[in-house]
């Protein structure tokens, strides 16, 4: 295999508050590899936004904290550098899209004042040589009239504009890890394959490696490498995204995958998945996806299954395939 | 952008307009202006000519232009306890009045925005108490009283500060620090909701995943921010500030506006009364038009709107 | 959910006891109390002190409160320098300062909400014509036009309460006018429009009861600003004419005697100190449990 780029282990993140303790994150890892897609799935609110968030280490203070666990950045721990050290990571060596163009592009600054702004963190340059480098990297990022663009508030750009203007500055580092929550929610369909398209070349050129939150199966199939699904703050299947596609083994994916339309199997209901996942704060003992599992077991509510290797690169957490 | 300009001034116009109106109908409703606007042992000739002055045998329309024409050229009759003209007082009053509103502005700016902006980021420590403290008892204490206090403590007691007056900048600290405080108060109170919120915000996410430093964060993004509602309000601030300093003048015994128009209250001196309202009304209208202008300059969606 | 949208938000399923209890708990007492002890004393005035409160004596001026060297009980408080028992004046100016406050906020408050709800419900030229009338109102400072209604009228209750309420309504029309906005796009109103209700009907009915509460957090978030407004008018001598005992012109009475008899100026101040303070701690809480949407103005 490539060489790992980003090894997230045991992480946990949870959020304190005067009820009790919310387990956002609670043991997740995964490994990134050079120039692949690792898409990580799972329903709102289970836990990705916030794995997302504890590897650049800006979980929302000081309700959450990540309490145990390693990021390592070619090897580096991230979660021991000290704030100053992490902004040196952030933006330069892991960068991030964010759900909403709409929200986060500041709405009182030029496009330019904020892309340069991005470049000036890396490289003392004069202003003119950076500006000349935003639209730059406008243009790359495919925005007509980029030069024209720079002077324009957000608000007077559309909805793909500005997610690539937001894809610009991320890029502007020239990021080892890109990080992508959900970036094509808020926009249009037809929109969404073009920012993914232009995500795809990106990558090509720069052999960077991207981890990519989503809940839309689709863009799984097209765009990554390899899968992640998470549940109630857990990693509960992952590997190569055809294995997963083929035979998902865990009874989550597999209830995930029947409740996908699919164009080549003629289905007449699509099946859905009974209840609610769990709170966060008053998780079940044993498996979280017990309640809802059509085959559950005794031994599921007792402990937590482990992960289950099935084959190269494919492992589920199911009691079920310990036989 | 010129649009909206163009929209406020001309609302501020019409406010100006509707203004003048009031204040001339009231002094018509009221019975005959020449008694409120002449001592009261005016001869029968004085009377005269003002009635003719006044034009109070022709129409109201005629007379309103008469009224609007001389208060545009700043003749507001003559003062009744000195037999000045008004536009003599207000003129050697008036810059006193914009020096203490100058310092006690600033000193507000100077307390509220860094208050404001440190309560919001250090949330729940004792600075952010310390400000939610300042904040309701700043709103709570009436301004004249609290400026009594202060002379009692700084000038009688300690006689650390002169208890009023003008001369040197010691006297500008008592009564610019009372005339700020409430501003203080509110103004901080207010950003340091706004800042909680768009601390929260996405685009403050972005800023940091840029690797920006904190202090980059706050002062620059997210401040810009937080201020344009601080700003929509600070028409009404203005407002508070000129009325205030009615008390806060007359208080400290300052020679502005605000000594003048009470001075004129005690002594019934109506024309003085008049021209001090129509003037500080307008003054407030007009600051409140500058606000507006500035909100726009802070957010691009209403420039470019 | 559809049923419980057409309930008026003032008649959500009545709190069960065990709400209510959580509710009061968390009520502040401390403000509560200064509340009533205003309320008590303003409408008690009669029955609480002996003394008249404008009755001159000049044989008896400054004398200091009872605990001072040369004070006694007779005059707890101390007398002012007409010989008049501060205890007595204070304990009658809380019914000025309630007055003023009541009246102004009932006659403004009311014209407000008339008009906020005529203008939000009717739309078209007539919103547009109240609206600039509200900014244009908005613009006018209320002390000024106060100093200057009383400058010709004379002072008095009733010219105070008028002036500064002829400026106060603009501002509930405007946040009455926003929420009947925003009401009319739910779909109880369509419904009730559907059904074929008389325009009166449906302001009365269904819109009056929904803009309730943040007209009373509104309110009450201004008492304490009103009671300086008056107190501030009393002061420069544009308010409530003597002898009528008000805070404001207790505090103008007693300025130039502080270095010698401190308590005829400090007792006013803090009786307007606590009361404003009670009354805006109590407007956050109401604010906080009956509209959290809105923001202090």
């Amino acid at each position: 295999m490539a060489e790992a780029v980003l090894e997230v282990e045991d992480l946990h993140t949870y959020f304190f508050n005067r009820r009790g303790v919310l387990k956002a994150v609670d043991g997740v890892s995964f490994t990134l590899y050079r120039g692949e897609t690792l898409g990580l799935v799972g329903e709102s609110g289970c836990g990705k936004s916030m794995t997302a968030l504890s590897i650049v280490r800006l979980v929302p203070r000081p309700a959450a904290r990540i309490v145990r666990g390693q990021v390592r950045l070619r090897g580096e721990d991230l979660l021991a550098k000290s704030e100053r050290e992490m902004r040196q990571v952030r933006g330069r060596r892991i960068a991030m899209i964010l759900q909403d163009p709409q929200a986060s592009l500041n709405p009182v600054f030029t496009i330019g004042n904020q892309l340069v702004e991005a470049f000036a963190v890396q490289r003392r340059w004069p202003r003119r040589r950076l500006w000349t480098l935003a639209a730059e990297a406008l243009r790359h990022v495919k925005v007509p009239e980029a030069a024209r663009r720079l002077y324009d508030f957000p608000h007077q750009l559309s909805g793909g504009m500005k997610q690539r203007v937001v894809g610009a500055i991320a890029l502007a580092g020239a990021p080892e890890v890109l990080i992508a929550d959900e970036p094509t929610t808020a926009l249009d369909v037809t929109i969404q394959l073009q920012f993914l398209r232009l995500l795809k070349e990106l990558q090509a050129e720069t052999q960077m490696a991207m981890l990519f939150i989503t809940h839309d199966f689709g863009i799984v199939a097209r765009l990554c490498d390899r899968v992640a699904v998470m549940y109630a703050g857990r990693i509960v299947e992952q590997g190569p995204v055809r294995a997963v596609f083929r035979q998902p083994a865990h009874p989550y994916t597999q209830a995930l995958m029947a409740s996908v339309p699919r164009l080549d199997v003629k289905v007449d209901t699509l099946a859905t998945i009974e209840g609610q996942p769990p709170a966060l704060d008053a998780l079940p003992e044993g498996c979280r996806f017990a309640p809802r599992c059509p085959y559950v077991e005794r031994r599921c509510q007792q402990a937590y299954p482990p992960m289950v290797p099935l084959q190269a690169d494919h492992a589920a957490a199911c009691w079920r395939l310990e036989g | 952008m010129y649009r909206y300009v163009a929209r406020r001034c001309l609302q501020a116009l019409l406010a100006l307009l509707v203004l003048s109106a009031v204040v001339f109908g009231l002094v018509r409703l009221t019975g005959d202006p020449t008694l409120l606007m002449l001592p009261e042992d005016a001869s029968a000739e004085d009377i005269a000519r003002l009635r003719r002055a006044l034009g109070l045998d022709r129409p109201l329309p005629v007379q309103y232009w008469i009224f609007l024409r001389n208060a545009l050229q700043g003749d507001f009759g003559r003062s009744i306890r000195g037999q000045v003209p008004v536009r003599d007082l207000i003129a050697e009053r008036f810059p006193y009045s914009l020096r203490l509103a100058a310092a006690s502005f600033a000193i507000t700016l100077l307390l509220a925005v860094p208050l404001g902006v440190l309560a919001a980021v250090y949330k729940g420590s004792w600075l952010d108490r310390l400000a939610q403290v300042v904040a309701v008892l700043g709103q709570s204490l009436p301004m004249f009283w609290v400026g009594i206090l202060l002379i009692q403590v700084f000038a009688v007691q300690l006689r650390l500060l002169p208890s009023g007056g003008t001369g040197s900048v010691a006297h500008y600290v008592l009564p610019a620090f009372t005339l700020g405080w409430w501003l203080v108060a509110g103004i901080m109170r207010l950003l340091r909701s706004s800042m909680l919120e768009v601390l929260d915000s996405e685009f403050v996410k972005l800023a940091r995943l840029k690797g920006l430093s904190e202090a980059r964060v706050i002062w620059k993004h997210a401040l810009r921010n937080a201020l344009i509602p601080v700003v929509t309000f600070g028409g009404i601030y203005l407002a508070v500030l000129i009325t205030a300093a009615i008390l806060v003048e007359t208080v400290f015994a300052w020679p502005g506006l605000g000594r003048l128009v009470y001075e004129a209250i005690v002594f019934r001196d109506f024309p003085v009364v008049q021209a001090v309202v129509l003037l500080t009304a307008a003054l407030v209208i007009v600051s409140s038009l500058v606000v507006d202008i500035l909100y726009a300059y802070l957010d691009p969606r209403i420039r470019y709107g | 959910m559809a049923r419980a949208e057409q309930l008026p938000l003032t008649m959500t399923p009545s709190p069960e006891p065990r709400r209510l209890a959580l509710l009061w708990r968390r009520a502040p007492f401390l403000p509560l109390l200064i509340i009533l002890a205003f309320i008590g004393s303003a409408l008690l005035a009669d029955l609480l002190t002996p003394h008249s409160p404008t009755k001159v004596s000049l044989p008896k001026r400054l004398r200091p409160p009872a605990w001072v060297e040369g004070g006694s009980w007779t005059h707890p408080l101390g007398t002012d320098p007409l010989g008049r028992d501060v205890l007595a004046r204070l304990v009658y100016g809380a019914r000025v300062s309630l007055l003023v406050a009541a009246l102004t906020l009932a006659l403004g408050g009311g014209v407000g909400l008339g008009i906020g709800l005529l203008a939000g419900y009717h739309g078209g030229r007539l919103d547009s014509v109240l609206m600039r009338a509200a900014d244009i109102t908005m613009a006018f400072p209320i002390i000024l036009f106060a100093i200057l209604l009383v400058a010709m009228l004379g002072g008095g209750l009733f010219n105070v309460v008028v002036s500064i309420a002829l400026v106060l309504w603009a501002r509930y029309a405007r946040v009455i006018r926003g929420e009947v906005l925003s009401l009319m796009q739910r779909d109880f109103i369509a419904r009730a429009r559907v059904n074929g209700c008389s325009p009166l009907r449906l302001i009365v009915v269904h819109l009056l009861p929904n803009v309730l509460n943040t007209l009373m957090v509104l309110l009450s978030l201004q008492v304490g600003w009103l009671i300086i407004v008056e107190s501030s008018l009393s002061f420069l001598g544009a308010g409530i004419p003597p002898p009528t005992p008000s805070w404001g012109s207790m505090i103008a009475e007693g300025r130039d005697y502080l270095t010698r008899a401190w308590w005829v100026s400090l007792f006013p101040g803090l009786a307007i100190m606590l009361t404003v303070l009670a009354f805006n701690l109590f407007g956050d809480w109401l604010r906080d449990r009956l509209d959290p949407r809105q923001r202090q103005v």
